[in-house]
């Protein structure tokens, strides 16, 4: 008897805790939510991700905040594990009780994620997940990067037209939904172009040896080879193709911008490309004065993951600023009517599918450093 | 024709090296009837262990005379890590139910692969380049000399294995063990010992396993010992677990088949086969490929 009313006494303190504890709209602080990947296969964009959104809030709460209340960010790791997304984010949103949401900048992440969020009316904004379906899941859910349908194209143009390939084979990570739908919407672009895909293989996140996909690639002598994954697999593939003899250009995606690429991959990386969604060559001060205040506080140069987080972060503040209150659905409003806002990745205008609309640049990586090469408009892509 | 002949070198120089891990697992089973589930994680140890012993070296430039340093660094460094395993966590249970052993032995594991992201960080790292690189192009096959050393040192590492279980005295004693636990020690022959030194051995092969891996990948992860050791375990089991030359031709046909089935159908199906191969074996004949009762077990 004693035993029970124990549990009893248990089980209503812990109903209490999680009905009571959240300060959700009150006291003197505003609760923003992230979940990211702090360990595990994409660490360093979990990590950038965060050290950007902290340095956005600090900014801001140094200013005087929000609503006149400081902003106090949560943030909770993932393990680069797709699903281990959903519980992060149900225990910010039930436990911690969070008013707004950032991330996740892997797509299979923000796709699990998103869901939990609609149903909650808990707004969220992805910094740089573009898989065209994460926003798609519900009218909660905004981006303030381009989609893959666009960096498709980016690449497929680039490929084509600069450096004259026809012939191009595609490796695809077929458990990352970000690299399979790259895989189609460059497909797509490159063929429409003229251009013809070789050879499509594929392998999954955490394979090590990519020996068996690269012979098969070889042996059918593209002038390209297309690899739309995430650094750590990547820098391995191309270390693994140069030993096996295939000396084309690699190309890539925002997936490859991490300084680990280069530690992985080495001089095997050399002459190839990647699109991304901003270059710290940009001699634009907004770019300049956000490289060099993240330098001085990390120690790092930011990759684009760190400046799109950095947007995300200030768009979410401003909306909450403009909607004067923390209620979700108002929050969620004044997102979705965010117009000309003045980011680091160039000036966002949320659009009626709940995503920015921006150019995208082409890098080229030599010794370690990731050099200008191209910027390409959404205007220029269409034919 | 070439294509077909570059995927076999990549199976065999990918088998190989589960053909390492997998003579530590049927060692252990063959003397304490224990399916050693921390194993994979020694071979992960030994991984961090041969990246650190390098960059410690990184002043020199890369030489045989470093590379073999840096492998018997970490084969030594395994090979005690492997007494302590057996001494702390296996003795002290040892007479207990199958069922401690073996439950004991997932808990090494999780303590092994917790504790390396602790340890080394959770992020995956670069292994150096050992040993001077060059490039065979034999009809149109590219040879790498890394796939070259990993081939050649783990059948040198095999064969010395079998010389040692044959010809030593400590072998001979090693196989008593693995014939009767009891009888042995009846026979005056320290089983204690005798079990350490195997436990010593399988995880020093490990350790080579690890090292050589990071040469040829060259990418090292604190999780990298699960899916290797599972696959190495299924090598172990398909050759005839408690063979010696099983899990030697278990792992070959476990690295061969994976390749040729990433190759000529999907990656997806990758690990696929190694657990249907598995399941079927199981099925058709549990006693593995060159399995046999009582014969040569160690």
């Amino acid at each position: 008897m004693r035993l029970r009313l124990f549990t009893a006494l248990c089980l209503a303190a812990v109903v209490a805790t999680t009905l009571f504890c959240g300060p959700k709209g009150s006291g003197k602080e505003i609760v923003i939510g992230e979940y990211g990947s702090l360990t595990g296969g994409i660490a360093t964009f979990g990590i950038s991700t965060k050290n950007a959104s902290e340095m956005a809030f600090d900014e801001i709460n140094k200013k005087g905040g929000v609503l006149g209340k400081q902003i106090k960010l949560l943030v909770e790791d993932d393990q680069s594990k797709p699903e281990e997304a959903g519980t992060a984010v149900t225990k910010l949103i039930n436990q911690d009780r969070v008013v707004a949401m950032l991330g996740h900048v892997a797509s299979s992440q923000s796709l699990a994620a998103a869901p939990i969020c609609q149903s909650n009316h808990v707004p969220m904004i992805s910094p740089s997940s573009t898989n065209p379906r994460v926003t798609q899941v519900g009218d909660y859910i905004f981006r303030v990067c381009f989609t893959d349908t666009f960096t498709g194209e980016v690449v497929a143009k680039f490929a084509y037209d600069t450096l004259k390939a026809r012939k191009v084979a595609i490796l695809v990570d077929v458990r990352s939904d970000y690299s399979v739908g790259l895989q189609t919407f460059f497909g797509e672009a490159f063929k429409r172009r003229g251009g013809e895909i070789v050879a499509n293989q594929s392998y999954s996140q955490g394979d090590s040896d990519f020996r068996a996909q690269l012979t098969q690639i070889k042996a059918t002598n593209p002038e390209a080879i297309y690899v739309p994954g995430y650094y750590t697999e990547v820098g391995t593939i191309v270390h693994q193709g140069r030993e096996l003899g295939i000396t084309v250009p690699f190309l890539g995606s925002d997936g490859w911008d991490s300084p680990k690429l280069w530690e992985i991959g080495g001089e095997a990386l050399n002459g190839c490309y990647f699109s991304n969604h901003y270059s710290t060559d940009d001699p634009s001060p907004a770019v300049q004065k956000f490289v060099n205040d993240y330098k001085g506080k990390y120690g790092q140069v930011p990759d684009a993951l760190a400046a799109l987080a950095y947007d995300a972060a200030r768009v979410m503040a401003d909306a909450i600023g403009r909607a004067g209150s923390t209620d979700g659905k108002k929050i969620r409003d004044e997102i979705a009517a965010t117009k000309n806002f003045p980011g680091v990745t160039g000036t966002i205008t949320i659009n009626a599918e709940r995503n920015a609309v921006k150019p995208a640049v082409i890098l080229k990586v030599e010794n370690g450093k990731y050099l200008l090469v191209e910027t390409i408009t959404p205007e220029a892509v269409k034919q | 024709m070439t294509t077909f002949l570059q995927q076999l070198v990549n199976g065999l120089s990918l088998g190989s090296i589960y053909a390492l891990i997998a003579l530590g697992y049927t060692m252990v089973y063959g003397v304490l009837r224990l399916i050693n589930f921390a194993h994979g994680d020694v071979y992960m140890v030994g991984a961090y262990v041969g990246y650190y012993l390098s960059r410690k070296l990184r002043g020199a430039e890369p030489s045989i005379g470093s590379a073999l340093l840096v492998m018997l660094g970490a084969m030594l460094a395994c090979a005690a890590l492997g007494v302590l395993i057996e001494r702390f966590a296996y003795r002290p249970v040892r007479r207990e139910a199958r069922l401690t052993l073996l439950i004991t032995a997932i808990g090494v594991s999780l303590f092994l692969e917790n504790g390396a992201q602790l340890v080394f960080g959770p992020d995956p790292k670069f292994f150096p380049s050992l040993a001077p690189r060059t490039d065979f192009l034999i009809g149109g096959v590219r040879l790498t000399s890394e796939q070259i050393t990993v081939i050649a040192v783990s059948f040198l590492l095999m064969i010395l294995l079998r010389l040692f279980i044959l010809k030593t005295r400590t072998g001979k004693a090693m196989r008593a063990v693995s014939f009767s636990l009891d009888a042995s020690r009846l026979m005056g022959i320290s089983t204690d010992r005798i079990i350490a030194t195997t436990f010593a051995l399988g995880s020093a092969l490990a350790a080579a396993a690890g090292v050589l891996i990071g040469m040829q990948i060259p990418k090292i992860d604190p999780l990298m010992g699960i899916l290797y050791g599972l696959k190495a375990f299924v090598a172990a089991v398909l050759g005839g677990i408690g063979s010696v030359p099983g899990a030697v031709l278990g792992g070959l046909l476990i690295g061969t088949s994976e390749v040729m089935v990433v190759g000529y159908l999907s990656s997806t199906y990758r690990d696929a086969i190694a657990f249907g191969i598995l399941i079927l074996v199981l099925i058709l004949r549990p006693q593995g490929l060159l399995g046999r009762v009582h014969k040569e077990k160690v």
